[in-house]
């Protein structure tokens, strides 16, 4: 195929019928290669890796280590832990996008601002910084601690909470876009309905936005999974514990790489799993 | 205490300021007539508390609601593309203003099913809005808004979003809805017609002021203004009559009259009135203008030439007759009306 040649002369032939109708089509112009190379690259380099992984896993004995108890510990773990700190990232950042979409308070931008960083530090440090403030000894930390007796670093709920850290403004942004795009007049027609402000974001903005929410939890249920550095500062990497499966893979790549990549199969295949299944139902606004 | 709307709707928004008064007694369909951007949609907004007044008040059978907001008017409206909530039944939509006010969900939904009954959806209860057609969703719009058991109804350009082969059939069904109803009623439109068949009054508002009020017969009859008109199809002149002449203000021009009036007066003539002719006739009609051929366009099977001049008009003549006069942009021609097609009235 020559660069200036259309698709369509170089399509094998079909029926006698379609054969004409391609000779009479406009041809498409001279190919943009510019633009087709780099795309391709860019798609070699993201599938390769998975290509890797799946030469390199050890097919023959992957059924019974699937079946190690540290290996079902840490899925459980990651799954529980992923999808509570998605429920607590809808329950709290709806309402958080809805402040920040539908309401004018002095300092909105700044607050915008404030929701965006978890999204772009390094997660460590967004460790660090939830052991400073809910550590035994950080500031508000302290007082769970003298007052109920409760110590969050290194227990499963740690996890969530780093995971939450981590995962709630994607669905904050994600919920925010659909609220800013859904047209207001409907939440207008709700009200002169008799709809006080509430009713109408239950009954109406909401169903509307429920694309959005959608989307918006899947993107944190993604991250959340995948979740390594703020879990391992503020949560620890105790097996069965706070060990989800990015720390278990990381720790098996030290010891037995090809545990490693079994753990990373699972992973892998759990996460395409949920798109998958999400992908023409909700995720259409992804 | 008077029943029905009382309303002085004052609006300022930068350039446009809309100040009109407004009253619809109960049982009576107001329509608010008025070109685009004349502030009629502001002042439907403004009655259901989707906009603040700058100035004025809303009173509703005596109830002072200037400043309720619009969950707390008994106020139902129809919106211009009916805004029916998608992820809701037709039965679901008409209840939804029921349960807003703490009905249960049978018990709005069984109002809801008398309310779709009433306008002939009954068979459509379970219908998701996308499957209606355009007049179907109007009558669903409808009785969602009638179902909160409104004191004021509004309607906004409520047949603006359907195709003409439709329009007819809907405005009829329409009117007869509105007139079973004990509740005032504001209807926006655009289109004379929409005015004329469904209103009691007619509220003409141009460049956020009213300039007109009237029963629809005697707007269509008695215009007051270039644009009420060009929409009821009457050349109008406002000037000072002495005896049987009109002096028209603002043009070197003179109407004669069948008989004498005195003062500011209006005077209309209809297109189809005017005789046009090449050379000045004989027997010289009272009412003969020179004027000049600014352009021709089809009016149905008449054509509408529009002159220009010291009383610039609108004649309707036939193809033939245009044939006869070969009329072109620019070409001088004289125009006749007899002084008994003359309507005058006091300004």
């Amino acid at each position: 195929m020559t660069p200036g040649s259309p698709p369509a002369e170089a399509a094998p032939p079909e029926a006698a019928g379609t054969r004409r109708a391609a000779a009479l089509r406009v041809r498409a112009g001279r190919f943009p290669w510019p633009l087709v190379v780099p795309a391709l690259i860019g798609l070699a380099f993201l599938v390769l890796p998975f290509a890797g992984l799946l030469v390199r896993a050890p097919w023959a004995s992957l059924g019974t280590r699937l079946l190690l108890p540290e290996v079902r510990g840490a899925l459980w773990l990651s799954l529980t832990t992923a999808t509570a700190a998605t429920a607590v990232s809808v329950l709290l950042g709806v309402p958080l996008a809805w402040l920040l979409a539908r309401t004018a308070f002095p300092g909105r931008r700044l607050v915008r601002a404030l929701v965006t960083v978890p999204m772009v530090i390094p997660p460590v440090v967004g460790g660090v910084a939830l052991l400073l403030a809910l550590g035994r000894r950080g500031l508000v930390g302290g007082y769970l601690d003298a007052w109920f007796g409760v110590s969050l670093p290194f227990t499963p709920a740690a996890v969530v909470l780093a995971q939450v850290f981590v995962a709630m403004p994607f669905l904050v942004i994600s919920v925010e876009g659909a609220l800013r795009g859904a047209d207001r007049r409907y939440e207008e027609a709700a009200a002169t309905l008799g709809a006080s402000r509430a009713v109408v974001f239950w009954r109406v903005t909401l169903p509307m936005v429920a694309p959005g929410v959608a989307a918006g939890a899947v993107l944190a249920w993604a991250r959340a999974l995948g979740e390594f550095g703020a879990t391992i500062t503020f949560a620890g990497n105790f097996p069965g514990r706070t060990q989800t499966m990015p720390l278990a893979v990381y720790l098996a790549m030290q010891e037995s790489p090809e545990s490693a990549i079994v753990l990373s199969l699972v992973l892998l295949a759990v996460s395409l799993g949920v798109l998958v299944a999400l992908r023409d139902r909700w995720t259409g606004a992804l | 205490m008077s029943a029905g709307l009382d309303a002085r709707l004052v609006v300022d928004r930068g350039e446009f300021r809309l100040d009109a008064a407004l009253r619809a007694r109960p049982g009576e369909v107001v329509a608010l007539l008025g070109p685009n951007g004349a502030g009629k949609s502001t002042a439907l907004r403004a009655l259901a508390g989707l906009e603040s007044l700058t100035g004025g008040h809303v009173r509703l059978d005596g109830r002072d609601v200037t400043t309720a907001p619009p969950e707390r008017r008994p106020v139902g409206m129809v919106f211009q593309d009916y805004l029916l909530f998608d992820h809701l039944s037709a039965l679901d939509n008409v209840a939804f203003g029921p349960r807003c006010a703490g009905a249960g969900r049978a018990e709005a939904r069984a109002a809801a099913a008398r309310l779709l009954e009433r306008v002939g959806l009954a068979a459509f209860a379970r219908a998701r809005p996308r499957a209606l057609s355009g007049g179907q969703a109007q009558r669903v719009a409808l009785a969602r808004a009638l179902a909160v058991r409104p004191r004021l109804l509004l309607l906004d350009e409520p047949l603006a979003a359907l195709d003409v082969h439709t329009r007819a059939g809907v405005r009829a069904e329409l009117r007869r809805h509105l007139a079973d109803l004990d509740c005032a009623t504001v209807l926006v439109t655009h289109d004379p017609l929409d005015a004329m068949v469904l209103a009691d009054r007619i509220t003409v508002v141009e460049a956020g002021r009213v300039v007109q009020e009237g029963a629809p017969g005697d707007v269509a009859q008695h215009p007051r203004t270039g644009y009420v008109a060009r929409l009821v199809g009457l050349n109008l002149y406002r000037g000072t009559a002495h005896g049987t002449r009109v002096e028209v203000a603002g043009a070197g021009a003179e109407v004669a009259l069948p008989e004498p009036r005195a003062g500011e007066v209006f005077v209309a003539f209809p297109p189809r009135a005017v005789a046009l002719y090449r050379e000045r006739p004989d027997g010289s009609p009272r009412n003969l203008w020179r004027l000049r051929t600014e352009g021709v366009e089809r009016f149905g099977d008449q054509v509408r030439v529009h002159l220009d001049g010291p009383l610039p008009l609108r004649a309707d003549i036939t193809p033939a007759a245009l044939a006869e006069l070969r009329l072109d942009t620019g070409t001088p021609v004289w125009a006749a009306v007899k002084a008994a097609e003359v309507r005058c009235y006091p300004a």
